[in-house]
């Protein structure tokens, strides 16, 4: 009882934060509005007693949103997001594709059919959910890996507006750095 | 795979012990910002104990003042973020076990303590943003830069014990520890998990984001009550900081003579005196300045923490 009451306080606030992402004509209020609703879908899934998935959901989604808020106001250029602002535009498009979205993503909600339950849920579902993903993927999981960090690396270094030739000259040889902004260890 | 290596004797009390609960971490809350008034009153002229007034004294003014607003304020949001370091505080001491006792016990107790260590993000950016002014807005995105610089670290040190144990169940973490305190053999994971606390609970020498260089920063336009509840939540912060780490490093309620649930007291007090005093001995640090040494010397030292552990575990089980 108080389960279900949870549930579908959680749904209409993880759904209506969600909308006022649209609604609301601050930057702050837009960014924040979606982590309210990320956090509400996080306690859901902590109410499906998927312990860890729910308590890390909340804890990206939060520190993501942080960051993206940061990034909206810095890349809004023109329209300075630190006034008050539309957070919709191309109005016509947007509500067509959403629509259909919505119809697809609602009619396959209803119309899959569904399997039943087979057995019981095990003691410790966060174990349970690791095994199923890892274990028969093992070996996947670890070639992927660092091609992962291997990308992120490469696109860093792509990305950097200065790199170490830069900072130490051809040779790599120059013993004073010059730094625009200089860092905590004196590298 | 390690099986979990035992199962702890843990009690899960009522609901309404959260009351209790939260009257203890006001309590803690309110000897550092004693503490601090000692501190901090050294050197005046004024007698020691005097000190121990300043909470209550700062309170009553502030209950008194009456509320600020500038221009064009997103005062939703601004609320938000000052009072909201209080609440975040006492979720975080809900998985610290009081001895035998606790309030929830999470099997992913320390994932929780860290989720909410991150919510620190928001609000501090939020209690800056909110008063649409220049200093607390800086003092907003300050408090982000250092983030990004002691996050990743914290988690690093915090992933260390759960390794150790076999669970991230605090009250695993805590009886894992019979014996051999995590402290002894994970030091480095200790103290970058202190700097993580001091730098979330915008204390001291990581406490740039309120800095009298920027006229106070995220706090500059903030008055009253909510002034109150952002300076109570970060002495609150500090204390849950404290709390945590007594099951995390420092043996739970292990002790002679005194039970268990005066033990984790006494540690926890201990910890928070070192916290609350590093403001006086330690000088503010640059946010820019703190990233790179934070990336460059504490996330790599807390990684070979992690590893000394993992292969330790591995090599035990």
């Amino acid at each position: 009882m108080v389960t279900d009451l949870a549930f579908w306080t959680l749904a209409v606030v993880a759904v209506v934060a969600g909308a006022a992402v649209f609604i609301v004509n601050s930057m702050a209020r837009a960014t924040y509005a979606l982590a309210v609703s990320f956090i509400a879908v996080g306690v859901v899934v902590l109410l499906l007693h998927q312990d860890y998935i729910g308590v890390v959901t909340i804890l990206m989604m939060v520190m993501e949103m942080a960051v993206m808020a940061v990034y909206m106001v810095m890349y809004m250029g023109m329209n300075p997001a630190l006034m008050p602002m539309s957070m919709v535009h191309s109005n016509r498009t947007a509500l067509v594709v959403s629509v259909a979205t919505f119809v697809v993503l609602g009619a396959g909600a209803l119309l899959v059919p569904w399997p039943t339950r087979r057995g019981s849920p095990p003691a410790d579902t966060t174990a349970a959910l690791g095994e199923a993903l890892m274990e028969s993927k093992m070996l996947v999981m670890v070639v992927i890996s660092p091609v992962m960090v291997a990308t992120i690396v490469a696109g860093v270094v792509l990305a950097a507006g200065r790199g170490r030739y830069q900072r130490l000259g051809d040779n790599l040889d120059r013993i004073a750095v010059e730094d625009p902004q200089p860092g905590g260890i004196g590298r | 795979m390690p099986e979990a290596v035992l199962v702890s004797e843990i009690t899960t009390v009522s609901a309404y012990y959260a009351l209790p609960a939260a009257m203890v971490l006001g309590l803690l809350a309110l000897l550092a910002a004693g503490l601090d008034g000692v501190l901090g009153v050294a050197g005046s002229g004024r007698g020691r104990l005097s000190g121990l007034t300043v909470p209550w004294r700062e309170a009553a003014r502030l209950m008194r003042q009456r509320d600020r607003r500038p221009v064009a304020a997103d005062a939703l949001l601004w609320r938000i973020g000052s009072r909201g370091l209080v609440p975040v505080a006492l979720l975080m001491v809900t998985v610290v076990p009081l001895g035998r006792w606790t309030l929830f016990d999470s099997p992913i107790g320390v994932v929780w303590f860290n989720a909410m260590d991150v919510v620190v993000w928001a609000l501090v950016w939020l209690a800056g943003w909110g008063p649409n002014a220049v200093q607390p807005l800086v003092g907003g995105y300050r408090f982000l830069a250092q983030a990004i610089g002691y996050e990743l670290p914290l988690m690093f040190a915090l992933v260390a014990p759960p390794i150790a144990a076999g669970s991230l169940r605090v009250a695993d973490v805590s009886a894992a520890q019979d014996g051999l305190w995590f402290v002894v053999w994970m030091p480095v994971a200790f103290a970058v998990y202190c700097v993580g606390v001091v730098a979330f609970s915008v204390w001291g020498p990581l406490a740039v984001s309120v800095g009298p260089d920027l006229a106070g920063g995220v706090l500059a336009e903030t008055s009253g009550v909510d002034r109150l509840l952002f300076l109570a939540g970060r002495y609150a912060l500090l204390a849950a900081g404290a709390a945590f780490a007594v099951p995390m490093f420092l043996g739970g309620g292990a002790g002679p003579l005194l039970p268990d649930w005066a033990w984790v007291a006494v540690k926890a007090v201990i910890v928070l005196g070192g916290f609350v005093g590093v403001r006086r001995w330690l000088p503010a640090v640059r946010p820019d300045k703190f990233v790179e040494a934070a990336w460059i010397v504490l996330l790599p030292l807390a990684v070979a923490q992690d590893l000394v552990v993992a292969v330790v575990a591995v090599w035990r089980f």
